[in-house]
């Protein structure tokens, strides 16, 4: 059956159900978080409609400006370090066996959709003092007592880079398992050395891919909102820590809401920049 | 690479992701209620506390109910969609697949306050139902990511064979379509619900005062007080996951799903 345009109204039927749904679910509620972000906090947690730009205004300060600082910042390197990790290990994983590759898919969606809550107890227990690897270290004679290794950035960082990294993987695989092999047997033959083939072969024809995969990881790691909270002190939290903070905790719904707008504006920034990447790639292509 | 540097690699990697599940699986047994390791004594008694404690089971019951609706809600906004997306040509429907796949794209606490402030505005806000809803939107793109993958392998001659024998729309969907998506259909569902299960913040905005789903609780219990039942809780999970995922890929084709050539091909 040949695609054809909707020619009478009930041909638009199926679509009724996930329009509304969508629209009313999604479209709706994001209207009234914009919204929200312009209203006038009363005390109590309450909140009037309005139309002022105090929430958007209190950005402007020092902490603030801090805090996305240390956001963004936190976002960059987690999603360098999982690329440096990732893109090797992808690129190795495609030249296995089709049956050991499903193995470690399995294992990296299982990793992958675990709850935040799950990966920061998970590691909270990691590194704390009573159950930690540094017992382990005290056990073999290698550290005098066992230390607790978090809260501290060093413990944020590889929470998040354990969190991002399954997902870093996924972006990765189609793009490299559909790589030309001839490509790197070209450089073999003329005898360059495997790792010599790889970063001067496989990287440059997945500049793009990699462009892309970072600012995803890149969004991906700003959207962490519980871990900077378990294993991390308060100087160490993002905006999505801050926003759920406001919104839960302080009550101050239109901030939270203001904010939140905010880190939108940031990701299709960085979507668009994504989209930028792609479009380039088809034009070298 | 040699292959002993790249076993070494992999082995690192695979240590790395392993390592902290191995501690929380250490502490689980443990005899007494410390979270320990390596575990002093050993003891089934947290992964029995999952089903004997009326708050554990409480809230492990809550989980599977809400990953269950929700994910059935989210491929039944996802199949008509896509259907109508392959059957039909109407570029401007494409804005519903991209509203589909935003809240997935989206940090996750920006959809969670946004359904926050949906439901405190419209007075439904704690409705254990209004979470069913808020997940369904939240990950009614996997669904429609898989389903829309399903629509593409369809052959499209197989198609148009039954409709020169006469067979209407309605005949083709049941009779040849939805046999051959059933596969990314069970797939998208899977998907949709592991990740609904192990959910925290849209759950936490939208119902968090009045109900506790698994997470919430782990949430609440690394706050106010550890017990090694959190981690038989993960074990738990990590195990689901793990078998889930491995009937998708006995059943399915997993690679293909993820982005690889088909079976055939390769």
């Amino acid at each position: 059956m040949r695609r054809e345009a909707p020619q009478r109204l009930s041909d638009y039927g199926p679509l009724a159900f996930p329009a509304i749904m969508l629209t009313v679910f999604f479209v709706i509620p994001f209207g009234t978080m914009i919204a929200v972000s312009f209203f006038q906090r009363q005390q109590g947690g309450f909140y009037t409609p309005a139309f002022v730009f105090s929430n958007y205004e209190r950005f402007l300060s020092l902490f603030f400006a801090h805090v996305l600082g240390f956001s963004l910042m936190l976002a960059v390197l987690v999603a360098v370090c999982c690329v440096c990790i990732g893109v090797p290990f992808t690129y190795l994983m495609t030249k296995m066996s089709r049956r050991a590759q499903i193995v470690w898919m399995v294992a990296l969606l299982s990793v992958l959709s675990l709850s935040e809550v799950i990966i920061g107890f998970a590691w909270s227990t990691l590194l704390s003092r009573t159950a930690g690897i540094t017992n382990l270290l005290v056990t073999l004679g290698l550290m005098e007592k066992a230390v607790a290794l978090s809260p501290g950035f060093p413990a944020v960082l590889t929470a998040m880079v354990y969190q991002a990294l399954p997902y870093t993987i996924l972006v990765l695989y189609p793009a490299l398992v559909r790589l030309d092999p001839t490509l790197t047997e070209a450089a073999r033959t003329l005898g360059a050395s495997p790792l010599r083939a790889f970063f001067t072969v496989v990287v440059p024809a997945l500049r793009t891919t990699i462009l892309a995969t970072l600012i995803m990881v890149f969004i991906f790691a700003l959207g962490s909102y519980l871990l900077p909270q378990i294993l991390g002190r308060p100087q160490h939290w993002t905006l999505s820590v801050l926003i759920t903070d406001q919104a839960i905790y302080q009550s101050n719904m239109p901030f939270a809401a203001a904010m939140a707008v905010f880190l939108v504006l940031v990701t299709l920034g960085m979507v668009a920049l994504t989209l930028f990447a792609g479009r380039k790639r088809e034009e070298s292509t | 690479m040699s292959s002993f540097l790249r076993r070494f690699y992999f082995a690192l990697v695979g240590l790395f992701l392993a390592a902290p599940l191995i501690v929380v699986a250490g502490v689980s047994v443990n005899a007494k209620q410390t979270l320990a390791f390596p575990p002093q004594g050993f003891s089934l008694a947290w992964y029995a506390d999952i089903f004997i404690d009326t708050g554990w089971r409480n809230a492990l019951f809550a989980s599977l109910t809400l990953a269950i609706l929700s994910a059935a809600l989210a491929v039944a906004i996802a199949l008509p969609l896509s259907w109508f997306l392959w059957r039909r040509i109407a570029p401007w429907a494409n804005i519903f697949q991209l509203l589909g796949i935003a809240p997935f794209t989206l940090p996750p606490v920006i959809t969670a306050l946004g359904l926050l402030t949906f439901w405190a505005t419209t007075g439904l806000y704690g409705q254990p139902w209004t979470a069913v809803i808020s997940h369904a939107i939240f990950f009614v793109t996997l669904p429609l990511v898989t389903l829309s993958l399903g629509f593409t392998a369809i052959d499209r001659s197989l198609v148009e064979a039954a409709a020169t024998m006469g067979a209407d729309d309605r005949t083709i969907f049941r009779t040849v379509v939805l046999p051959l998506i059933t596969p990314y259909l069970v797939s998208g569902y899977a998907f949709a619900f592991v990740l609904s299960l192990n959910e925290y913040i849209v759950a936490y905005m939208t119902v968090g005062f009045t109900m506790e789903t698994l997470p919430i609780k782990i949430f609440n219990a690394l706050r106010y007080g550890y017990t090694p039942t959190m981690a038989s809780v993960t074990v738990l999970f990590v195990v689901l996951a793990a078998v889930i995922y491995s009937l998708i890929a006995r059943f399915g084709d997993l690679l293909k799903l993820l982005g690889a050539n088909s079976e055939e091909q390769s």
